[in-house]
């Protein structure tokens, strides 16, 4: 999605940036050769291939220009998840209540609303926390503002409460 | 050697039954794309079988894996479902809303055409 590729990095930015690549780099590496458990030559310089396809294809998206490594593993990320856990399966019987019904009792609307996460990961998560759950589809994002689908009015609202939006921003404050 | 029939009897149930779910909620997945009036209204359908469908029957066929390899590598498969889903879903809406299909229009439209 929108990872704005001016974003300030710090001031040893290309130490940064390499450091970025070499820790992805790793991380593709040991993900290949716990994954495959393989260790012929041909399959390990098939495995190279791709992490190298990988971190080419990151490089041309200005992957490495912005923080990727920024999602910090606090208590608040797993809370968050399970929240998000109870939202999906709440909204997923409220969609299926809808499907079923013979009458299809739906009122597709638009909202449109400026969310406080500023992060570009934040924005992400958040984006797709709403695609996630049933019954609501991001559209659009645009820097902080966000465009919304729901299928219902009940949805519409609460996205417009903002209370994932609050959980979200709240998830890099310590 | 009792206890191990009984254990292996109970995780098939619970295994069962997760798959079960998980099939249902496909189903209905499947049978909300084909009511739904409009693309963005389908695709809200569509996600009940990317969420609900993919988490329970991976769980169930991670309760039959057991504790192995497999659990972990279904637990990966898990949380990339979870997080390219959204990601190509956005993608999609996205391009429909660039290519200038309106979002609210043509409800009424289709659903005359359902009636």
């Amino acid at each position: 999605m929108n990872s704005a590729p001016d974003v300030p990095t710090d001031n040893h930015s290309a130490r940064a940036h390499l450091a970025r690549v070499l820790l992805l780099a790793v991380l593709l590496a040991a993900a290949w050769l716990l994954w495959s458990g393989f260790f012929k030559p041909l399959i390990l310089m098939l495995g190279a291939l791709s992490c190298a396809i990988v971190l080419i294809t990151a490089h041309r998206m200005h992957l490495f220009d912005t923080d990727i490594f920024a999602l910090r593993f606090t208590a608040r990320l797993f809370r968050f998840w399970l929240w998000l856990g109870r939202e999906i399966v709440r909204s997923s019987l409220e969609v299926t209540r809808i499907v079923l019904n013979p009458k299809l009792p739906i009122k597709p609307t638009v909202v449109e609303f400026d969310a406080h996460c500023e992060h570009p990961v934040d924005r992400v998560i958040l984006g797709n926390s709403i695609t996630l759950t049933p019954g609501t589809l991001t559209l659009s994002l645009d820097d902080q503002h966000f465009t919304v689908h729901a299928l219902t009015e009940e949805g519409a609202r609460d996205i417009q409460d903002g209370e994932m939006d609050r959980l979200v921003s709240e998830l890099r404050s310590r | 050697m009792m206890d191990q029939a009984l254990i292996k009897i109970v995780l098939d149930t619970i295994s069962w039954i997760l798959l079960t779910a998980g099939a249902f909620f496909v189903l209905v997945g499947g049978i909300g794309a084909l009511r739904m009036p409009n693309l963005y209204t389908r695709m809200h359908a569509a996600s009940v079988t990317d969420t609900m469908g993919a988490v329970l029957v991976l769980c169930g066929v991670m309760v039959q894996a057991g504790l192995s390899l497999a659990t972990i590598k279904l637990a990966a498969i898990l949380l990339f479902l979870l997080i390219t889903s959204p990601t190509s879903s956005y993608a999609l809406a996205h391009a429909a809303l660039l290519a200038g299909i309106k979002p609210a229009a043509g409800h009424a439209a289709d659903e005359e055409h359902h009636a």
